[in-house]
């Protein structure tokens, strides 16, 4: 929904069309991301994005450090989902040099991803209550948080830049008493959703703020190849994870929330914010799946120290936690890679902005990069 | 006429410096700089579990009302620019904190082309938290390390001439 | 219109019929099949793969630019989806390496308009047609194309020195 202000340039009135910064510091937990907006008062004209603030070369750096080396960058592509994006050049170089992952090592993937899908979306829900002006919801979400960087922690040792996985697999098993934790971490965590719903989801304020504020339709959000929740929110059903599958989600059970427009338009920012709601409790549905069904056995496949794969290129998409996370590798025989390149959903987020901000209110362009979920290192690699 | 480093040592200026530093020390106020990764741990640390605000810390949105620049992440060189102008705009006293490997010393970054290795390559650190990134228990660390800096430091009491500053 | 997943290998038929000489070679033998498509025809062979209601590609999943030196070209690669018959096609297009040149197709999806500013950031290809070619990711005064296989990374920039002498010396 747009707002029509004219200049007035006779009368008693004189207005002017102001240019501002935001940015790159902000006191915004999105990263650093600079906005000029201009503005006819408070109503923007157009908020015009300016990134690579954060731009640290990873993907050419992945040409110097070589395949197995370039685990630990891809946790720095986006460190909020850091699992996911180990999965993702783990995923990339089996498909390169055509390797199968033990069931088990599958498995370990699945619920160290899907415990930091849940992680990536707390922090999501909970920033955005922090922009929108709620304090509390953060330090709920930060609560929760730390709780699933325990577990993490069990498993590989680090809280948030985890290098987990290795190419074929898995680098560790998961420990002997983790099962019993996270079972008992998921039975205290699903009545917390409920919580949150009741503390800020269908508060009043919370409903005014986001309701019918910067839709984005569903053809749009085509165009512009927005991804995951974003995509969702806009009312098209599709998820990486159930229409071109992947590891062990063929035999996973899970529902895909899509926006409905339930407080106001399908698109808005509230469908957006609720479809990651939603997603966290599929997730915990994904993890009791997974522990039911894992046998035992070896987590990772026999990789050569020095991989080489053969000439050629290869392109995997999987769900990350801000949407389809596209991997494209070159390789050229060699151990190490001729090009990677890492297509986000945060980027193609990003650029969206410029269109959709025209006629947003300046405390609505906040809304629209906390909704779209937006992280700088996914932006800028 | 500035009554600082004028008093000679005795037992009242010094005491009088001892209070003055524990007032200083125990309101520290940071600004939100989160460049990369080590926000999300400096958002830790200042969450419920280690909270930072039980030291004084609180965060502040802006370096005009700020004294502690905590530099958490990666610092590239089109973001070093612009880190002198967010340093240069905080109000004296002002300390820096280099919190993780990349502000230490470029981290695992130094590989690349576009990261300035080291914050201190465009402002002065007082302390630095190795780590990648630092737990919140080591950025607690980094903070206490900083407030027995502060509490050294001499605002009344005349400094010896060829005294480190502190 | 019901959903009918096409092969790559169909769609590069369906191509050829409408095309002929601009589309050049179908690799089938790797990971991913492409087609090489002929720099001067992309804009035109998108907008078909795009309006097409067989074909329907209405998301532009990726585009990456790919400098090999050694054979002289600049190969944007462009990985197209379809949501509405859920299939896949890649393209190929190599430019020459020492004045890249390639259609833009920022008119056929909005998605390219970002992803073609960073190819011309990193690797210096022009996109023909863009609305706003310019930096991206690097400072607006940066020499060079960073990702180019010769590029030599400079001294310093406004001051501060790139490089750090190792602290163990």
């Amino acid at each position: 929904m747009g707002y029509e202000v004219e200049v007035q340039r006779d009368g008693a009135f004189e207005t002017e069309e102001m240019t501002l910064n935001m940015g790159p510091q902000h006191p915004s937990t999105h990263g650093v991301l600079r906005f000029v907006v201009k503005a006819d008062g408070e109503v923007m004209r157009e908020a015009t994005p300016d990134i690579g603030y954060l731009h640290r070369s990873i993907e050419k750096i992945a040409e110097k450090v070589g395949y197995h080396g370039f685990m630990p960058y891809t946790d720095r592509v986006d460190y909020v989902a850091a699992m996911l994006c180990n999965q993702g050049w783990g995923m990339v170089c089996e498909k390169l040099a055509g390797i199968e992952v033990p069931r088990r090592g599958e498995f370990c993937r699945v619920i160290a991803a899907e415990f930091n899908r849940i992680a990536s979306h707390l922090l999501s829900v909970g920033s955005m209550g922090m922009d929108i002006g709620a304090y509390t919801p953060f330090t709920h979400a930060l609560r929760e948080r730390e709780m699933i960087n325990d577990l993490l922690e069990q498993v590989c040792g680090a809280r948030l830049t985890f290098n987990y996985m290795r190419i074929g697999g898995c680098a560790w098993d998961l420990p002997p008493h983790f099962k019993a934790k996270a079972l008992e971490y998921l039975d205290h965590f699903e009545p917390i959703i409920d919580e949150y719903n009741a503390l800020i989801s269908f508060n009043k304020i919370y409903v005014e703020r986001l309701a019918n504020v910067a839709v984005i339709p569903a053809d749009m959000a085509i165009d512009y190849n927005l991804v995951g929740p974003n995509l969702r929110g806009a009312g098209v059903k599709y998820d990486v994870r159930r229409d071109e599958p992947y590891s062990v989600y063929p035999d996973l059970e899970f529902d895909v929330p899509v926006g409905t427009g339930e407080m106001g338009t399908v698109g808005d920012s509230f469908d957006r914010y609720m479809v990651r709601m939603r997603e966290m409790k599929e997730c915990c549905k994904i993890i009791r799946q997974c522990f039911a069904k894992m046998e035992p056995g070896p987590v990772i496949a026999k990789v050569p120290r020095n991989f080489k794969p053969p000439v050629g290129d290869a392109y995997i998409r999987l769900e990350s936690a801000r949407g389809d996370m596209g991997w494209y590798c070159v390789s050229d025989g060699t151990a190490f890679p001729h090009r990677v390149k890492v297509r986000t959903g945060s980027f193609a987020a990003m650029a969206a902005i410029e269109e959709v901000s025209r006629g947003l209110m300046l405390a609505d362009l906040v809304t629209l990069i906390a909704s779209l979920d937006l992280v700088a290192p996914e932006i800028d690699r | 006429m500035s009554l600082m480093n004028t008093m000679p040592e005795m037992a009242l200026t010094t005491t009088i410096d001892d209070v003055l530093n524990w007032t200083r020390k125990s309101s520290v106020w940071y600004m939100i700089f989160g460049l990369a990764c080590c926000a999300i741990e400096m958002m830790h640390t200042g969450g419920p579990r280690a909270d930072m605000e039980r030291f004084g810390a609180a965060p502040r949105a802006t370096p005009r009302v700020s004294d502690l620049l905590i530099v958490s992440g990666t610092l590239t060189l089109k973001m070093a620019l612009r880190t002198k102008v967010l340093y240069d705009q905080m109000p004296e006293p002002k300390y820096v904190v280099s919190m993780g490997s990349c502000a230490n010393c470029g981290g695992l970054f130094q590989l690349a082309y576009s990261v300035c290795d080291g914050v201190d390559r465009v402002i002065p650190v007082d302390v630095y938290v190795p780590g990648c990134p630092p737990r919140p228990e080591a950025l607690t660390e980094g903070l206490l390390k900083l407030q027995e800096k502060i509490s050294q430091e001499r605002w009344l009491v005349r400094k010896a001439p060829d005294a480190a500053h502190a | 219109m019901p959903s009918a997943r096409l092969t790559s290998a169909d769609i590069v038929r369906h191509l050829r019929d409408r095309f002929g000489e601009r589309i050049g070679a179908f690799d089938d033998a790797g990971k991913d099949p492409s087609v090489v498509v002929a720099p001067t025809a992309v804009r035109e062979v998108c907008r078909h793969l795009k309006d097409d209601p067989a074909l329907a590609f209405d998301a532009l999943g990726n585009l990456s630019g790919v400098d090999f030196p050694k054979e002289g070209v600049i190969r944007v690669v462009y990985h197209l989806y379809s949501y509405r018959h859920r299939h896949a096609v890649v393209l190929k297009v190599n430019a020459d390496r020492d004045a890249p040149v390639v259609e833009s197709v920022c008119d056929v999806w909005r998605a390219a308009n970002w992803l073609e500013r960073e190819v011309f950031d990193l690797l210096g290809v022009d996109f023909e047609g863009h609305p706003d070619l310019r930096r991206l990711l690097m400072p607006e005064d940066w020499p060079g194309h960073p990702l180019r296989k010769d590029f030599v990374e400079p001294e310093e920039y406004h001051g501060i020195r790139t490089s750090r002498e190792s602290l163990l010396k």
